[in-house]
């Protein structure tokens, strides 16, 4: 196909497309507009071998492909900020019965007050649904992860997020290369044939039900969550065999020689890779962990590129809040790290509402958190640097 | 009446015994005859309801065809999104039913309700009205009709509003076929039900199912309270086609005070004369204009 220049949301639709999607339902919101439009648009130049249906909310969006996921089609729907939130009893209903659903979530602040802001609140509130989540940090990242999504989605039979955020990526335009439609076919087959909605037989899903069976279908849910990583790196493998790219489920640069090291999701690590070596703490050279998977989160990846006795310090970004408790990034780091080295030492730069990571903003939150800014749970605010 | 005899339906039945409705159950009657139609070839899709229980409690099930359930708001548009799944794997014959409630009809689904007949997606939407949420212990509903108390209108606040019109609703949305039905005329249902299988495009079915529990009367009025709405005049029978064309299915001859309806169902003891000659004078009125329709814009079909 050659390079193109494409944004985030004309790659994602791209990569919908080369997927033979068959059932595509979306409801518009701004950043997720033009995705949805440029899908949309295909169809109807007939260049879209799946149906695109418009219909009058998210709620409906998901609804609708929670049937066509049931009847065995390949389904993806796109929403961001307020239509997340609005799908979110679905987001749940899609999980329990197992459907291989994909969506992208172009990442928006949630209201009130409005706002067009790339908070990541909207799809970390939604973290315990039991979707698994993608955080992508360039277009064609989101190209690539989106195809990839629904091989693993249809593997593990669980729903894919596949997450970027709002304008920084979803309108930021980058140089790409699409997968031929072969490629892509070679590596995305078509959907398994059998659906979990067998027409011939008299069947009663999803009925009522008692806890020995549900604590069942939650335990089992989280037993296949686990075994996401692993099910992942194989796919990664094929992907790169086909495709000639590949990304890990954990990003790690500068960590070598790091005494600091930035763990960020989303396009904010992308400037952090950036200006990362000429960025030294106080305290010495920095690295950076990017948290590309987050649901499941890769615990056992995080933990070993951690262990380096250099690394004195680890300082979580997050542009989320959970009001009250912090955010949801550096709350799950501490969980994973507790009685590591780094108890208690885990800091948090919170950028919360979209403010946005200037390297000039990061040294300084680097410098706050060399000063012990950050210790015993203290939040280093952007907004205040 | 449609003129269909009982005995032209199977006589096997596809609803089990022993499933878990009440005793006088108007809900569960209307399935069963529902059924006997639609037989093997549809998936019916449940939102939550009484209906969520009747179907069996995992591992049993009550009817033998396949049953899906789904969130209370969401059954119009996860009917329709496996009918267009279907299609899209090459499954183009089976059918796909919603089996609705009132509350998940004219209330909590009521946006994607609309968005599904707007789009006249390719699906039989059944609303069994009971006019009240009863799965939840009689809760007031949009279709609960004036007057009427529950556990959100209790007394002495009973409804103040009317009835939702929901066939107007359905029928602005110009639908290839609407209907009404009670379960007191098997025939006339299941009839209709038959014709609404024969339909493409989005077909609604409005099937009066009363609930003794909820209503508070004795179990065995289920198909005389029932009859009584028909006969006067509450609950009209009638067919609408393309949102315009409407065929009234029986005319009941005499004129029965609503009155006779009204007692022997505890939810409308706290209705006093005057309101009561509210209430006939609304009935009144909707017939009028039922009739009218009828006679204005005639539903002329070839059975
Ligand atoms: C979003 C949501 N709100 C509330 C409920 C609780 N709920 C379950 S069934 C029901 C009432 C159903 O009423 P109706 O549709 O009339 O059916 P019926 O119970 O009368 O058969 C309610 C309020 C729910 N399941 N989901
Ligand atoms: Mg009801």
């Amino acid at each position: 196909m050659g390079r193109k220049l494409l944004d985030g949301n004309q790659a994602a639709a791209l990569a919908v497309k080369l997927a033979r999607a068959q059932v595509v339902c979306a409801y518009p919101i701004t950043p997720q507009t033009s995705l949805v439009e440029s899908i949309a648009g295909m169809w109807a130049q007939g260049d879209f071998s799946g149906e695109y249906v418009s219909v009058e909310s998210e709620y409906s969006a998901l609804a609708y492909l929670i049937g066509a996921a049931y009847a065995g089609a390949r389904t993806f729907t796109a929403t961001s900020s307020q239509g997340l939130a609005y799908m979110h009893e679905l987001l749940h209903w899609a999980a329990g019965a197992r459907l291989p659903i994909v969506m992208v979530n172009a990442n928006r602040a949630l209201g009130a007050p409005w706002s067009l802001e790339p908070d990541h609140l909207d799809s970390l509130a939604q973290r315990d649904t039991g979707w698994i989540q993608f955080y992508c940090a360039a277009v064609q990242e989101i190209m690539d992860t989106l195809l990839f999504s629904f091989r693993l989605a249809e593997e593990t039979r669980l729903p894919c997020m596949v997450i970027y955020d709002g304008f920084v990526l979803s309108h930021t335009v980058e140089v790409v290369e699409p997968p031929l439609q072969k490629q892509a076919d070679a590596f995305l087959p078509a959907p398994p044939a059998k659906a979990a909605l067998q027409t011939e037989q008299p069947q009663n899903l999803q009925a009522v039900t008692s806890f020995q069976y549900l604590a069942r279908v939650f335990q089992e849910r989280h037993l296949d969550m686990l075994q996401v990583p692993r099910v992942a790196k194989k796919l990664t493998r094929e992907y790169a065999a086909i495709l000639g790219r590949s990304y890990p489920l954990v990003e790690a640069c500068g960590l070598k020689e790091a005494a600091t090291v930035v763990v960020a999701a989303g396009s904010a690590a992308q400037t952090i890779k950036s200006v990362l070596p000429a960025l030294n703490s106080p305290e010495g050279p920095t690295g950076l962990l990017r948290l590309r998977l987050f649901r499941p989160l890769p615990a056992e990846e995080i933990v070993s590129l951690l262990a380096r006795p250099h690394i004195q310090r680890v300082v979580v970004v997050d542009r989320d809040l959970s009001a009250g408790l912090g955010g949801i990034f550096a709350q799950e780091l501490r969980a994973l790290l507790q009685g590591s080295p780094f108890e208690g030492k885990i800091c948090e730069l919170n950028l919360a509402g979209g403010v946005d990571l200037t390297p000039q903003l990061l040294r300084r939150g680097l410098k706050a958190a060399a000063a012990g800014g950050g210790e015993q749970g203290r939040i280093i605010w952007g907004v205040d640097l | 009446m449609l003129q269909t005899l009982l005995g032209d339906f199977p006589r096997r039945e596809y609803m089990l015994n022993g499933h878990n409705a009440c005793a006088g159950c108007g809900p569960a009657l209307a399935v069963r005859y529902l059924v006997k139609v639609s037989r093997q070839e549809a998936v019916i899709v449940i939102p939550a309801s009484c209906w969520s229980i009747i179907a069996g409690v995992e591992p049993f099930r009550s009817l033998e065809t396949v049953v899906l359930h789904c969130p209370f708001p969401a059954a119009a548009s996860v009917g329709a999104g496996i009918k267009k799944g279907l299609e899209a794997v090459g499954d183009t014959r089976t059918q796909v039913i919603v089996l609705a409630g009132d509350g998940a009809t004219f209330d909590i689904g009521m946006q994607g309700l609309s968005g599904v007949a707007e789009r006249n997606e390719d699906l039989l939407y059944v609303c069994y009205d009971n006019e009240a949420y009863m799965n939840t212990g009689t809760q007031r509903s949009s279709a609960s009709p004036y007057g009427s108390l529950s556990t959100t209108t209790p007394a002495p606040r009973a409804k103040s509003s009317p009835k939702k019109e929901i066939m107007k609703i359905m029928a602005a949305h110009r639908i290839p076929y609407a209907a009404t039905a009670s379960v007191a005329y098997p025939a006339d249902l299941m009839a209709k039900m038959q014709r609404a299988m024969q339909v493409k495009g989005f077909r609604f079915l409005h099937i009066f199912t009363p609930c003794m529990q909820g209503w508070g009367s004795p179990v065995e009025f289920t198909v005389r309270l029932a009859r009584l709405a028909v006969l006067t005049r509450i609950f009209p029978l009638y067919e609408v086609a393309d949102g315009a064309r409407y065929r009234i299915s029986s005319f009941p001859e005499e004129h029965i005070p609503i009155e006779e309806y009204l007692q022997g169902q505890k939810r409308f003891a706290g209705l006093d004369e005057s309101q009561k000659a509210l209430l006939q004078k609304e009935v009144d009125r909707n017939w009028a204009a039922l009739c009218r329709q009828a006679d204005h814009s005639p539903f002329i079909s070839d059975d």
